[in-house]
């Protein structure tokens, strides 16, 4: 393979990964707040049929992305209400939205299946794009994947070097502490569950606008992206940046899938396909793995020097839950 | 007592009746006359025998799935890896088929076989997932996640890889197994009285697992405060990995029974997402086991009659899905609702 061809391949990987980019980010900037929002895969199903649909409908590519966000926040909210103010199951009331989101985006999308829509443009980035290398790999895509590289940046600044992004660890790590501190505990999981469910509504326009445009129904190939998007944000350990490198790893990996597919002929594609999520899952134990009890015991019998190179490792991939994720909060 | 029972049944047909305007006021926004749409549905699940016993051989999957879900939702798991254990089964019937399918062993024996290697296949699946969470740290819903991912990824592999149709592989799954290996039906039906005999066992099974055993009893204690029940003796994550294990074994067999009734093959999407259903099921009954048999019923129904829309009214037949999202969402806000209404 030539190395144009290699830079163009790899700037497809960023450019279909980008939607899983803002799907991964909203859901950590949820979870940091201490709630858990499950109903990913049908809020991104929901979220680009109607995107999809607003789009095609009014000719606007904007309408489209601006529905997509207000499906995602609209979802959120129930998820909000549910759990902050009514105090329902989070995983239950997540779970059932999945489900429901999914079946109205195939039942209210049937009139658009097939149907011709607006498309997001390319846009390459004037003299940057004709550098070597860099220009086809990170100047020359559309909108959203310029924001998508802009926003993993943002998050993470915000998360770790603001105050407000300070408060935001502390809502979800010690909500009581924050409290006392003087955060409006309810207000701000509200605040930032909706957010956070603007930015996942954003990856469904941004699938049928955009990476994989149109509406299909059925068979658009979207079903299971908000599932794998939740395994990442694990995977991410509540990080922006660690996140987005779960996401282009696992865009990589599809994209090696079909690169090898001429190479290993052996194998079928189909198979080629789905390889990357029994590594994800093997990614998800070695994350989690530094936290279970019998690790550590274990671990206290080997010779020092091991010991030390083991926990070292295990310290390097592991990540811990915000303390309070799923819990209600109680001001009295 | 009374006045209690009688505000008990008031929200929950409370909560029916916002399910239905809100299903209602989805359907007037497809275009859609509802009434005609309901009556539909209820046509096509109960219109004459054939229509309903398509409900029951629908049914029996999603109650053996319901079933194994009330275990691990007493013990306090969300074991959303059900689909997965259900793959699994499918996948350990039809190995167990393949095997013995040219062997001298009578038809009902080889078909008993299979049926017992895919709940173990469900078995194995589930533990799976017990032992990231018990030794992995893992939670059981992530964990599950990706092993229902990667079992669709093993189901695809062995259709167009080992257990390939002779000549080219596709979607549509592997060689149909000779009719003698299905399991036998009611005359002029595609009904197995064998199927609904296993899944009327496995909720009489639950049933009596909660109200009259001891194992039963401690199960519950470990899921309502697996700390407290550990101090007070009880080997909380052998309790943990044990409902896991029963819940892989009712999985299981809703996949042998896929496969061995329904299929008679190995086919891409074979659980047909009745372990995620199963959970909706488990959730509006609200983990108790008397009503998951009637509400199964439903569902099914549900799934079944929606089968025509598309023709008859050129709508799409996941209203079913629809429907029960609702319905569970609103049973599930209403509850929140009420509970905060009590507390003032």
């Amino acid at each position: 393979m030539s190395t144009d061809a290699l830079f163009i391949g790899l700037a497809g990987v960023l450019f279909s990964a980008s939607p899983l980019i803002f799907a991964v980010i909203g859901e950590t900037i949820t979870e940091r707040a201490g709630v858990i929002n499950l109903s990913m895969n049908g809020t991104i199903l929901l979220a680009a049929m109607g995107g999809f649909g607003a789009a095609a409908s009014t000719g606007s590519l904007l309408a489209g992305f601006a529905a997509g966000m207000l499906i995602g926040a609209v979802v959120a909210l129930v998820v909000a209400f549910a759990s902050i103010t009514l105090k329902q199951s989070q995983v239950a009331v997540g779970f059932v939205l999945a489900l429901l989101c999914r079946d109205l985006a195939y039942f209210l999308g049937n009139p658009y299946v097939g149907q011709a829509g607006p498309r997001l443009s390319f846009v390459p980035v004037p003299i940057l794009s004709s550098l070597p290398a860099l220009g086809p790999l990170l100047f020359n895509h559309d909108v959203m994947t310029y924001l998508s590289f802009v926003l993993v940046i943002v998050a993470w600044t915000y998360l770790y070097k603001t105050r407000p992004g300070l408060m935001l660890q502390g809502i979800g790590e010690r909500p009581a502490a924050a409290f006392v501190r003087g955060a409006n505990v309810k207000a701000l999981r509200y605040f930032y569950t909706l957010l956070g469910g603007a930015l996942i509504g954003l990856a469904g326009p941004m699938y049928s606008l955009s990476v994989k445009a149109g509406w299909k129904g059925t068979i658009s190939g979207l079903d299971g992206l908000g599932w794998i998007a939740l395994a990442i944000t694990i995977f991410g350990g509540w990080n922006p940046l660690r996140a987005a490198f779960g996401v282009y790893l696992f865009a990589l990996l599809q994209w090696l899938g079909i690169v090898l597919q001429p190479v290993l002929p052996g194998i079928p594609s189909q198979v080629l396909q789905v390889a990357p999520f029994p590594l994800m899952i093997m990614a998800l134990l070695l994350v989690n793995i530094g936290n279970a009890e019998w690790v550590t015991r274990t671990l206290a019998r080997l010779p020092e020097r091991t010991r030390h190179a083991i926990a070292r490792i295990l310290r390097a991939m592991r990540a811990s839950p915000p303390a309070s994720l799923g819990v209600p909060f109680d001001s009295e | 007592m009374r006045s209690a029972a009688v505000t008990n049944v008031l929200w929950k047909l409370g909560a029916v009746g916002l399910a239905l305007v809100l299903t209602t006021g989805v359907l007037v926004a497809a275009g859609a006359p509802p009434l005609a749409a309901y009556r539909n549905i209820l046509n096509g699940a109960f219109g004459d025998w054939g229509n309903f016993s398509d409900v029951l051989i629908a049914w029996v999957p999603l109650m053996l799935a319901t079933s194994g879900l009330l275990i691990t939702f007493v013990a306090g798991l969300w074991n959303i890896g059900i689909e997965g254990q259900i793959t699994l089964g499918a996948i350990g019937t039809t190995w167990a088929l393949r095997l013995l399918q040219d062997s001298s062993l009578p038809p009902g024996l080889i078909i008993l076989l299979a049926v017992l290697t895919g709940m173990v296949g469900g078995a194995v699946w589930a533990s799976l997932a017990g032992a990231l969470k018990t030794f992995g740290g893992v939670n059981e819903i992530f964990g599950g996640l990706g092993l229902n991912f990667v079992a669709v990824a093993l189901t695809v592999y062995l259709i167009f890889g080992p257990w390939k149709r002779p000549g080219v592989a596709s979607m549509s799954g592997t060689v149909p197994f000779d009719p003698a290996l299905w399991l036998p039906t009611l005359e002029g039906s595609r009904l197995s009285p064998w199927a609904v005999a296993l899944a009327v066992a496995s909720i009489v099974f639950v049933y009596i697992l909660f109200r009259g055993t001891y194992y039963g009893l401690r199960l519950k204690a470990v899921g309502k405060n697996p700390h407290a029940a550990y101090l007070l003796g009880v080997p909380t994550w052998q309790y943990m990995m044990s409902a896991f294990v029963l819940c892989g074994l009712f999985a299981g067999a809703a996949g042998a029974v896929q496969v061995t009734a329904v299929y008679h093959r190995l086919i891409p999407s074979i659980s047909s997402g009745y372990g995620y259903l199963g959970l909706m099921v488990a959730m509006l009954v609200n983990y108790q086991a008397i009503w998951a048999a009637p509400v199964a019923l439903f569902f099914a129904a549900l799934n079944i009659g929606s089968i025509q829309l598309p023709i008859v009214l050129k709508l799409d037949s996941t209203l079913a899905g629809v429907i029960q999202g609702t319905l569970v969402l609103s049973v599930l806000l209403v509850e929140g609702v009420r509970q905060k209404w009590t507390q003032r």
